[in-house]
């Protein structure tokens, strides 16, 4: 019974990797760089996806995808060209593909009666063929194929009659199994071309004890009667040629010249043969497969063949939760280390000791650990990417437009966790980018554009992190209509002198929508803030660029992983806190920062020409009054999450470096003003604050912009 | 309302007996996961003044309660000498701060007495019941209620 959980759930994540590949080939169809193995390649994820659904009895996904799969199997024929609209269709049909297997994964099968406007126009596309075909499981109860054991003289008689017989020789090599293929599913293979007698030559076969485990030594002989030519037979050699030795000799039709068996096989009382029955000369062990059709044997085989070609590396699916395991004892490995480090440190040894060398390999080795460790819940973001192409298409289609999707470094890899939490502000800023910022298609023929607009998603590496980037080649922010809504909405003050980028930037404040008319899917006023609130608790940060007339571009930037946080360790009211760099702008002597008491005593300090509150981080956390005199202190100039700046003020700034996250949620609970805890070289803890929420502990007048809803937190 | 423990336990309890302010206390050895020295903790912002902040027990970041301060018997002022007691309830890792650990006891349940009306709010709130044994009284500490209160957005 799990087992036939496990197959189901091991048929979900292969539709996964399948419905990845037919993205993958639609798009090289689109672009137009696609072959025949291409077209092929399509076919065989739908039949493979429509394979798998019918064993496991999941009726609408088996009648979709025939339907789809006729209509490429027409395309693969050569008997229908693929048209614009055709890809089109095609596209929606992946969608409803992946629909159907998600549906089906959380077993909410839709009725069938659902497809049949997307069924009949790719009836319609397949030009009649295979419409009449029946559509039931059984199709592919193929895979297990019929395996007999005749007795000798129930042998078929071999007479002529326009076939020819074909003697042969098939002795695979190691590289062979080790590059996954499987001497059974070639014979298999060739099974289905006609009669076939299968004699197993074990003469090579060494005694056990001198037996080599990755070394074959068992070839085959083989009689095939066939209407097909020679070079059908080598073509189901094709992948493996050079990894086996291979003979094909036509010989006579009915001519009695199986060869004597007994001449090669020399089969020893006291070495029995490892794979097969003991056979002997005079009764020669005959596997005569069914000749009946067996398209699926050839196509398994077509598929083992092209990962051969196409896969050149492996990999295994593990639980999530044994992964996040290893990394958390990991960190604590890394933990460890500090503090050893920390103690032979203060040890004072002899420079040059045996100790501190071994402390810096050891170090070094953690550290490596720790990368490899994170990269393991690294993935390519290109599944996601993916995904959005179709967001792409259905934005598109709501609001006609014509948009094009372009896709850069999809391979660069991000944590797991970043890559599920991106989904959602993606789809936002993706229906945004098509639905606010392309043109209408008139407005681009009139601007001289491609009445098609194009938006382009791109993720890179960069210095550490990993930024993301949508941009689209519409007409970019239209400043003077965001300011004015601004204006209108009470977002600013009337006479706000803004730069064109803070103009930009206020499409984030919460509350804001340009588009005159609230189309259905964008522009209800939740969205861009969503985004932004969205990659903050990511650890990231947004902005946009934007140029009048050709385009905008919104660029997020993430932490490669949520497991460690780039913090500034700094001390505070004598505690040691941990501030992340992210929010980080710049530090400020205070003794050089000029600070000045507002009213009673607010106190703020001038940064370039703006005015800033000054707080101070112990007082903040509650651990000190707020001191009277800054003097000596440092000041971390912090931007918070509405772009709003405040410079906090610190005793000491230690270092900065990457540190370990640890929770406090489970233990205790929400801490205002504290995100998260980690562990320091000593063992000690060390708070991690979250610059968004701290406020001083009297309430200053400064503007707020956007309504923040932690407020109420700081009375605690 | 928690005495789920004591249910499934029929005849007897075992029970970790140890000194708070030079009273005699106890809880249930089930909830009990370790028991190791003080160690300076990390203060809390914004916290109750009974948690006394917050430890590193192998990685795990937990809070530490004084038990002393909960039970409103008084500041306790931590020494290597003191101990924390680890328990651990639904999912959640506590350390509770105590001067000394003196022994681990198999009671019988029907030795519990209800507690005696004589003692004061905030020790008899926490308390679910107490031994006698000789003529020393054990209080059996209620662990449910001496946690403190999981700390919501809302808490201000």
């Amino acid at each position: 019974m799990s087992g036939s959980a496990d197959l189901r759930e091991g048929f979900f994540q292969e539709c996964e990797d399948l419905l990845e590949a037919l993205a993958d080939g639609l798009n090289a169809m689109d672009d137009g760089t696609a072959d025949a193995e291409v077209v092929n390649a399509v076919f065989r994820t739908v039949h493979s996806i429509k394979g798998g659904a019918g064993a496991f009895g999941l009726e609408t996904l088996v009648s979709f995808a025939h339907a789809f799969e006729n209509v490429l199997d027409d395309v693969r024929a050569g008997t229908v060209s693929v048209s614009p609209e055709m890809l089109a269709v095609f596209y929606k049909s992946s969608d409803r593909l992946a629909d159907l297997v998600e549906a089906a994964n959380s077993g909410e099968e839709n009725a069938p009666s659902q497809d049949d406007a997307l069924i009949e126009e790719l009836r319609q596309l397949g030009g009649g063929t295979g419409e009449d075909e029946e559509v039931s499981p059984d199709d592919f109860e193929a895979i297990g194929f019929a395996l007999e054991l005749p007795e000798v003289n129930d042998l078929p008689e071999l007479e002529g009659d326009g076939k020819s017989e074909f003697e042969i020789r098939f002795t695979p090599k190691k590289e062979l199994y080790a590059n996954g293929n499987d001497a059974a599913l070639l014979i298999r293979a060739l099974k289905d071309l006609g009669e076939l007698e299968i004699t197993a030559d074990l003469s090579e076969v060494p005694v056990l004890s001198e037996m080599e485990w990755d070394e074959p030594s068992v070839s085959w002989h083989l009689r095939l009667i066939t209407d097909e030519n020679q070079s059908d037979i080598r073509e189901v050699f094709e992948f493996v040629e050079d990894q086996c030795a291979l003979e094909i000799i036509r010989i006579d039709e009915g001519a009695d010249s199986l060869p004597d068996i007994s001449d090669f096989m020399q089969v020893q009382e006291d070495n029995p043969p490892v794979f097969l029955p003991p056979i002997s000369p005079e009764s020669p062990t005959v596997i005569s497969a069914d000749t009946r059709a067996d398209i699926e044997g050839i196509s398994i085989f077509g598929k083992k063949a092209e990962k051969k070609v196409t896969a050149t590396k492996t990999t295994i699916r593990v639980d999530l939760e044994r992964v996040d395991r290893l990394i958390n004892i990991v960190g604590e490995m890394v933990i460890s280390e500090a503090m050893l480090t920390q103690s032979v440190s203060e040890m004072s040894l002899q420079s040059g000791n045996q100790v501190e060398a071994a402390m810096a390999q050891l170090k070094q080795l953690s550290s490596e650990l720790q990368e490899s460790v994170m990269a393991i819940r690294a993935q390519p973001v290109k599944p996601l990417f993916q995904r959005m192409s179709r967001i792409v298409r259905e934005a598109a289609q709501e609001t006609g437009k014509a948009a094009k999707f372009e896709t850069i470094g999809d391979t660069v890899e991000v944590d797991k966790t970043v890559i599920e939490r991106l989904a959602d502000p993606l789809t936002h800023m993706i229906r945004n980018a098509v639905d606010h910022g392309l043109e209408e298609t008139e407005f681009r023929i009139a601007a001289g554009k491609p009445a098609q607009g194009t938006v382009t998603l791109s993720a890179a590496h960069r210095s550490g992190r990993v930024v993301i980037e949508l941009s689209d080649d519409g007409a970019g922010v239209n400043r003077d209509k965001v300011r004015s809504l601004a204006i209108k909405k009470g977002l600013i003050p009337d006479d706000a002198d803004l730069a064109d980028t803070e103009i930009d930037n206020l499409l984030f404040l919460p509350g804001f929508s340009t588009n005159d008319v609230v189309s259905n899917m964008s522009g209800r006023g939740v969205g861009m803030d969503v985004v932004k609130s969205e990659i903050r608790a990511l650890g990231g940060r947004v902005v946009i660029h934007s140029s009048p007339g050709s385009g905008t571009t919104v660029s997020i930037s993430l932490p490669l992983t949520l497991a460690v946080l780039e913090g500034m360790v700094v001390q505070a009211a004598g505690e040691t806190v941990v501030v992340p760099t992210s929010a980080l702008r710049e530090t400020v002597r205070a003794d050089e920062a000029g600070v000045q008491v507002l009213g009673s005593d607010d106190l703020v300090m001038s940064s370039h020409g703006e005015l800033v509150p000054v707080l101070d981080l112990g007082a903040c956390l509650g651990y000190r009054e707020m001191p009277q005199d800054f003097s000596g202190l440092t000041l971390l100039l912090i931007e918070n999450e509405n772009g709003r700046r405040t410079a906090v003020a610190v005793d000491q700034v230690f270092d900065q470096r990457e540190v370990v996250i640890k929770g406090l949620e489970t233990n205790y609970g929400f801490i205002p003003g504290i995100a998260a805890a980690t562990i320091l070289g000593d063992g000690r803890i060390a708070l991690i604050v979250d610059t968004d929420q701290l406020h001083p502990v009297t309430s200053l007048h400064h503007h707020e912009v956007g309504a923040s809803s932690k407020g109420v937190l700081n009375n605690g | 309302m928690d005495n789920n423990v004591a249910v499934d336990i029929h005849q007897s309890r075992e029970i970790v007996a140890f000194h708070v302010a030079d009273q005699g206390f106890c809880i249930d050895i089930g909830y009990v996961r370790e028991i190791r020295g003080w160690t300076p903790t990390t203060v809390l912002p914004h916290a109750p003044d009974y948690v006394k902040g917050m430890m590193n027990l192998r990685g795990t970041v937990l809070p530490v309660v004084d038990l002393s301060l909960r039970l409103g018997l008084g500041v306790t002022n931590p020494s290597p000498r003191h101990v924390i007691i680890i328990v651990m309830l639904d999912e959640r890792m506590v350390g509770l701060l105590v001067e000394a650990v003196s022994d681990i006891l198999n009671l019988p349940h029907d030795d519990m007495k209800p507690t005696p009306d004589v003692a004061s709010g905030a020790t008899r709130n926490f308390i679910e019941g107490v031994f006698t044994i000789e003529d020393k009284m054990i209080r059996a500490i209620d662990v449910a209620r001496i946690l403190p209160a999981r700390q919501g957005h809302t808490t201000c």
